[in-house]
């Protein structure tokens, strides 16, 4: 376990924050197209301040946002990808994994990490969709069960942040289990009578929508964000047509009932805080 | 008609002979009974040797032969009686997904399974083995009655995967297979899997969380099918066999890495040689893992069932 106090921007490069003007002072909505001071778009959250764009940051900075003045401790940061299954399709596994940290600057797809949120303690686990698509494997399933261990020791709430295109296909049987063991330890979590927050932001689909990300007490979701089991494509060339606007949105399954509510990336602190004092 | 796979087809063969010859005796006063053996022996000499060296791909392939058994196969093979039970109460009845009582030995159980047809009408009407979200909690209401009577489970997987259509999407094909995987977990009764045929990713997993998840040796199991994996990570359908063989999907596989239980065998030939002899062995095998099963308290059994799946993964630190 590392303490990571006050820790300030720059010591990482996620490949979301790449998009910055070169200069690093303006940023370019990828939605609208119409630039806006780097700065003023962090303290808007990463949202766009003129179309509400919802950028698809990943775990520094949802940390940044939630966690009072940035202060938090990470758990597991060391953890790395093990490679069980010695796979190798058009490259080894181990070098993919290497190339994409020296990329990221990231370990894997998902940090976790325990903090204040407005003066209470909230254990969370954020996924980065740079790292292979936030693919679940064996690091990312054994995080999320640590940090839920984590909330139940210290009883305090636990928020999943989601942002994935589904299983790691080079973990292969061992990433398909990880579905299992996280809604193993969910369920443990839901008998303490702790509260769990899933947040579903832009893209959630496959094996992580089927496992935590849908097992939550409270489905919440950012708006737009594009949510399902089966990945549009899949479903086009299935039913062998286009499918209808909208579909697999946050809007469309909030009207499908398998969300509580979407929230703006702005409001979500305020939001969760005035939940989590609900039950006390 | 049999159907023969590709490697099969040396047997095919012999078969063909062998049925050539038996009609010969039929229609003249030849005697053909040491043919007849010399023929048999060396269909059974060439199956052992064939199906010694399967590879990977070769045995996915034998777990989609379109002669292999199926889950009401093996019910009506195991069960000296059965009740279906039908519908999710909330949308509809999946005919993908199958349940009901039955009674393998003394034993009272509910067996639940994907279900696949036989032909061009019955594949429609079973949509290829592939569940709706109502098939999932169709299968979630079953386990919880069976553990509202205190009866066992038993689960029979075999399918391509949750179905991936419009429907199935707005119905939340997700939230129904997360559901099944939380709520199995905390079943009080004991709980058995058996990937029969295809074990195709979540859509097989969210009938699969058991105390015991056993294998026939002639299946395959993992996150995504050697085909698609193929087609995403080599850009190309070319390389399933390569795909089968990076996954490492087979019983052995899965067994060796403690993702699954165990192996069950099955006769010379595979399941679908002799169905009969299949679903013996198999209803052996489920009787000894209950006589296990139900020494235990639900306790126990459920903090077993919660740890073997928490300790599945390899990672550095
Ligand atoms: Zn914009």
């Amino acid at each position: 376990m590392s303490w990571f106090v006050r820790k300030d921007k720059g010591i990482q490069t996620p490949t979301e924050l790449k998009r910055e003007a070169p200069d690093g002072l303006w940023y370019q909505c990828p939605n609208c197209k119409k630039a806006m001071q780097t700065r003023e778009h962090k303290l808007n959250a990463y949202t766009c301040i003129h179309c509400n764009y919802h950028e698809k940051v990943g775990s520094e900075a949802y940390f940044s946002i939630l966690f009072d003045d940035n202060e938090f401790v990470e758990l597991d940061a060391a953890m790395t990808s093990g490679d069980p299954l010695k796979f190798v399709d058009t490259k080894a596994y181990p070098d993919r994994i290497r190339a994409t940290m020296a990329k990221t600057g990231l370990r894997d797809a998902v940090r976790t990490a325990y903090g204040p949120v407005n003066g209470e303690m909230v254990t969370m686990a954020v996924m980065d969709f740079a790292f292979i698509g936030g693919s679940m494997g064996s690091v990312v399933g054994e995080k999320i069960a640590r940090a839920v261990d984590h909330a139940i020791q210290n009883r305090t709430p636990f928020l999943m942040v989601s942002r994935s295109g589904g299983a790691r296909m080079m973990e292969a049987g061992f990433s398909l289990m990880q579905m299992a063991k996280t809604s193993a330890k969910l369920a443990l979590l839901s008998n303490e009578k702790l509260p769990y927050v899933s947040l579903l932001t832009d893209p959630t689909t496959g094996g992580v929508t089927a496992s935590y990300a849908m097992l939550g007490d409270f489905n919440i979701a950012e708006p737009e964000a594009l949510i399902g089991f089966a990945g549009p494509r899949v479903i086009r060339e299935t039913i062998g047509k286009d499918l209808p606007k909208g579909f697999q949105s946050a809007e469309f399954v909030l009207e499908h009932g398998f969300l509580d509510f979407i929230v703006d990336r702005k409001d979500l602190k305020a939001r969760l805080s005035t939940l989590f004092a609900m039950l006390k | 008609m049999r159907t023969y796979l590709d490697f099969e087809k040396p047997i095919a063969d012999l078969e063909a002979r062998l049925e050539e010859t038996r009609q010969l005796a039929k229609t003249s006063n030849i005697n053909v009974s040491e043919a007849v053996e010399v023929l048999e022996q060396s269909i059974n000499r060439l199956r052992q040797e064939i199906f010694q060296n399967l590879t990977r791909w070769q045995r996915v392939q034998l777990s989609r032969h379109p002669d292999r058994p199926y889950t009401l196969d093996y019910i009506s093979l195991m069960c000296d009686e059965f009740i279906e039970l039908h519908g999710d109460r909330t949308v509809r009845d999946d005919p993908a997904m199958v349940g009901g009582f039955g009674k393998i030995g003394d034993q009272t159980v509910m067996i639940i399974g994907q279900q696949k047809g036989r032909n061009t009408k019955q594949r429609q009407h079973r949509n290829f083995g592939m569940p709706n979200p109502e098939g999932y909690r169709k299968a979630l209401r079953l386990m919880k009655m069976a553990e509202k009577f205190g009866k066992p489970i038993i689960t029979l997987i075999d399918t391509p995967g949750a179905f991936p259509g419009l429907e199935a999407e707005e119905r939340g094909q997700g939230e129904a297979i997360a559901r099944n995987l939380k709520e199995m977990f905390m079943l009080t009764v004991p709980v058995i899997c058996i990937v029969i045929g295809e074990g195709a990713s979540g859509g097989a997993l969210g009938i699969a969380i058991g105390d015991r998840v056993l294998m026939l040796e002639n299946t395959w199991y993992s996150v995504i099918s050697p085909e698609n994996c193929s087609t995403i990570l080599w850009r190309s359908w070319n390389f399933k066999e390569q795909a089968a063989e990076a996954m490492k999907v087979t019983a052995k596989d899965m067994t060796s890495f403690k993702l699954v239980d165990g192996i069950v065998d099955e006769p010379l030939g595979g399941a679908h040689n002799d169905h009969q002899a299949m679903a013996q062995h198999l209803k052996t095998v489920i009787l000894d893992a209950l006589t296990e099963l139900n020494a235990l308290s639900p306790d126990e059994r459920i903090n077993q069932r919660i740890d073997k799946f928490c300790s599945m993964g390899v990672v550095v630190e």
